[in-house]
């Protein structure tokens, strides 16, 4: 009988579109406490549960619950609520500034904030990261590379460090443990892994943390990635933001139809997580746990982490031309601000009136931050980097080709 | 199906035209070869329901339904692959690369699988599919949304490289490759998807629809592959060149008030070496231009063409201008960009020579 059936192709669709709502049902949520801690030296396979459930620590009520509380002070929680909310509003005045034409185009994070600042907390000095580019927090949780520098590549100008070549926020920082960042996705997720093979191979404690988003994990990187962080029991946390878009296709169009991110972990032997990407203590709590069995020579770990891009893809991309304007609003798992604050509120380590006077100066440090950059220039007043220095790192020594055609041009 | 000379003149009716950006006569040639070609099938990363992110398909899934228009996964080597296997099965599968510069993870596929699928089976299997990418500079994209990858393919055997510089050329071109039995490699210069663009970026954006190349025939029609135009009659120098650069070449010769001959080579490989050879000889000075890097660029392909069969009529030596031999700078895009400036230069020094 089945034989005779006429053949179908399936292309998954997501529930909400714009003028209908997303059903989010789909994310199959566990209660907050509800997913098991394992020991660091668990087996990749007694791992399924784990990549198919969600670890979440915040309850509804921002109470702290169950096996993955970690151990964390009141004051290191309000450094990752300020991290948060550094990245948030970091955002939005790039965001402006993008349309004011300073820069030629931005990226913004909205609603993904808890996930880099709070892993940035799990990694020690020496660790590497190898990010896309929607991983700023990481950057804007740690103290050693200044907001007018962020500035100064966003704006290309005499003050980038990456001399005007990269589209903003293709930032490289080697000093803060930041890896420079490529346009194209996933090429990012295989070279961690051969990071974490280096440090190994030279018997050091260094790990790496590979990171890449839902809809990259198509390319075969990703499977590479897999593959080769397996077989050599590589140090590296293996980060997979699942934020359900990439640009205007929904997170199915990758894979994650009926199945999830963190059960492709599995399949290839590595121990895997499916964690709440919007509570920084699960986030902070499930990367501690990576990196431990990383630096305990247990090899890889792959986590998936379930957020939402509340934003649009880029500063070149409408939405609302392919999904409900309201969709973030209704994620279920909510704001990752809102969420710690409530949490620190919760346990009296925290007020409304702190809050806000932490968003005052917050946002006051980051307008200062933009002012100095724009003394440096931008590309509206034409202060960029020289022209001849175009020529320049194509290779280590300039051969006499480029000697040439930098006469030619006359600078 | 080669359909070299089954153009629309030759059908002898005047069509009805209208006037059509790039993006919209990309559009209607695949919505005219859908209509007429239920094996034509459309896919690649954001194409399905919002249409493209230059909104190139948009409209076609809600036309044509998911089966003939969908979102790919995002894995270029995967979306050739499966049209590869698509194209085994019979169908002639319309695929789209996000930017040419995200086409690295496609190339096994393109090269050892596509380009050679007719000749290690010899004509068993074969790959009737078009690779559509936006390709080019002039967008402040940085260099992976400016390159321009097109020499990775001339090099190829069995592909066919094609470049459109108008929303005329663009359809017919797209249904020329469509219907072309071999793989195309099928490039759009992203910087004239809505005008015209002489390399002055300080200038008003000029709109397609003020401009007669733009005046596109709703319904069917090629441009054979294989044939250049030639864009601007001249009689001083030959410039040869496709793409952006065609109209970087007429500011060029307008600016230095040299009567340039411009070759729109529109194919790039396999080419109409008749046109050229036809030009240069009449012309005996020729320029050769494009944006991407000059080392191992298809302008060394040009020259040595050109002296191969010309030689003896050239009265100058042969110019090249070129993209400078380095990544795609941001900031510094105009300085890198082969404008009216250094294509002007060049014209001079051919004639002067
Ligand atoms: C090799 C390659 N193909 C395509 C693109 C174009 N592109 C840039 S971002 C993106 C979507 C990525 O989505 P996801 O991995 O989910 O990350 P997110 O943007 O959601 O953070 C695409 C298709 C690219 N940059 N590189
Ligand atoms: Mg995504």
């Amino acid at each position: 009988m089945s034989q005779d059936q006429v053949l179908r192709l399936h292309v998954p669709e997501p529930t909400g579109r714009p003028g209908y709502k997303t059903n989010f049902s789909y994310l199959c949520l566990s209660p907050a406490g509800a997913v098991r801690r394992p020991p660091i030296d668990t087996t990749a396979f007694e791992t399924s549960d784990l990549a198919s459930g969600l670890v979440r620590v915040l309850d509804d009520d921002g109470r702290a619950v169950g096996p993955w509380v970690p151990e964390i002070t009141p004051e290191r929680l309000r450094k990752g609520l300020r991290a948060m909310i550094k990245t948030r509003i970091f955002d939005s005045r790039m965001l402006i500034a993008q349309r004011q034409k300073k820069l030629s185009f931005y990226m913004q994070s909205l609603g993904e904030e808890a996930i880099g600042s709070a892993h940035s907390f799990a990694l020690q000095p020496g660790d590497m990261c190898f990010p896309t580019y929607r991983q700023q927090s990481l950057l804007l949780a740690r103290d050693d590379v200044s907001m007018v520098e962020m500035i100064c590549q966003l704006m290309s100008n005499e003050g980038d460090s990456l001399k005007g070549r990269q589209l903003p926020v293709m930032y490289s920082y080697k000093r803060a443990g930041f890896f420079s960042l490529s346009g194209n996705v996933a090429t990012q997720f295989i070279q961690a892994v051969g990071w974490g093979m280096a440090s190994a191979i030279k018997g050091d404690t260094k790990i790496a943390s590979a990171w890449i988003g839902d809809g990259a994990t198509a390319e075969a990187d990703f499977d590479t990635a897999l593959t080769f962080a397996h077989v050599y029991r590589a140090p590296v946390i293996l980060n997979v933001v699942n934020n359900q878009w990439a640009i205007s296709t929904f997170q199915a169009i990758a894979g994650g139809e009926a199945t999830t991110f963190a059960a492709r972990g599995v399949g290839c032997g590595i121990a895997s997580l499916r964690v709440d990407g919007n509570d920084f203590l699960a986030v902070y709590s499930a990367s501690l746990w990576a990196a431990e069995r990383a630096r305990s020579n247990l090899g890889p770990t792959l986590i998936e982490w379930v957020t939402y891009r509340a934003g649009p893809h880029s500063s070149s991309d409408d939405p609302s031309k392919y999904r409900p304007a309201d969709d973030w609003e209704r994620f279920p798992l909510g704001d990752p601000i809102a969420r710690l604050k409530a949490h620190l509120i919760q346990i009296d380590a925290w007020s409304d009136a702190q809050h806000e006077q932490m968003s005052n100066e917050v946002d006051a440090e980051v307008a200062a931050a933009l002012k100095e950059a724009e003394s440096y220039g931008s590309l509206l007043d034409g202060k960029i980097p020289s022209a001849s220095s175009m020529f320049e790192d194509v290779y280590k020594d300039m051969p006499a080709h480029l000697h040439q055609q930098r006469q030619q041009l006359g600078v | 199906m080669l359909t070299k000379s089954s153009n629309m003149e030759a059908a002898g009716e005047t069509p009805k035209t209208t006037s059509m950006t790039m993006i919209q006569a990309l559009r209607s040639a695949m919505d005219v070869m859908m209509a007429r070609n239920e094996n034509v099938i459309v896919y690649g990363q954001d194409v399905g329901y919002f249409g493209g992110v230059f909104r190139v398909t948009d409209g076609l899934q809600a036309k044509y339904g998911k089966s003939r228009c969908f979102d790919a996964p995002i894995s270029e080597g995967g979306i050739v692959g499966t049209a590869v296997g698509m194209a085994a099965y019979g169908l002639r599968p319309v695929v789209e690369i996000q930017f040419a510069d995200y086409v690295y993870p496609a190339f096994d596929q393109i090269v050892s699988e596509a380009a050679r699928l007719r000749y290690r089976s010899a004509g068993d299997f074969t790959a009737p599919i078009t690779i559509r990418m936006p390709c080019g500079g002039g967008i402040y994209g940085g260099q992976t949304h400016s390159q321009s990858p097109e020499a990775m393919f001339t090099h190829v055997c069995g592909l066919r490289t094609v470049m459109p510089s108008n929303p005329y050329d663009a359809k017919g071109l797209l249904i020329a490759s469509i219907e072309n039995d071999d793989p195309v490699i099928f490039l759009e210069p992203k910087r004239l998807y809505n005008g015209p663009f002489d390399g002055h970026p300080d200038r008003p954006v000029v709109p397609w629809s003020k401009h007669p190349m733009a005046e596109v025939p709703e319904g069917y029609y090629t441009v054979p592959l294989e044939s250049a135009a030639v864009f601007r009659a001249g009689k001083d120098l030959t410039v040869l060149t496709y793409g952006t650069m065609v109209w970087v070449s007429e500011a060029a010769a307008i600016e230095t008030g040299i009567d340039a001959e411009i070759i729109d080579l529109r194919s790039i490989w396999p080419l109409d070496l008749k046109t050229i050879v036809e030009s240069v000889n009449k012309t005996g000075r020729c320029v050769v231009v494009h944006e991407a890097t000059r080392t191992s660029g298809f302008g060394a392909e040009l020259v040595s063409l050109v002296q191969e069969h010309c030689f003896y009529h050239l009265e100058a030596p042969i110019e090249r201008v070129a993209g400078w031999d380095t990544p795609y700078p941001h900031a510094q895009e105009w300085a890198y960009f082969p404008g009216p400036r250094r294509v002007g230069a060049a014209l001079k020094r051919a004639m002067e020579a």
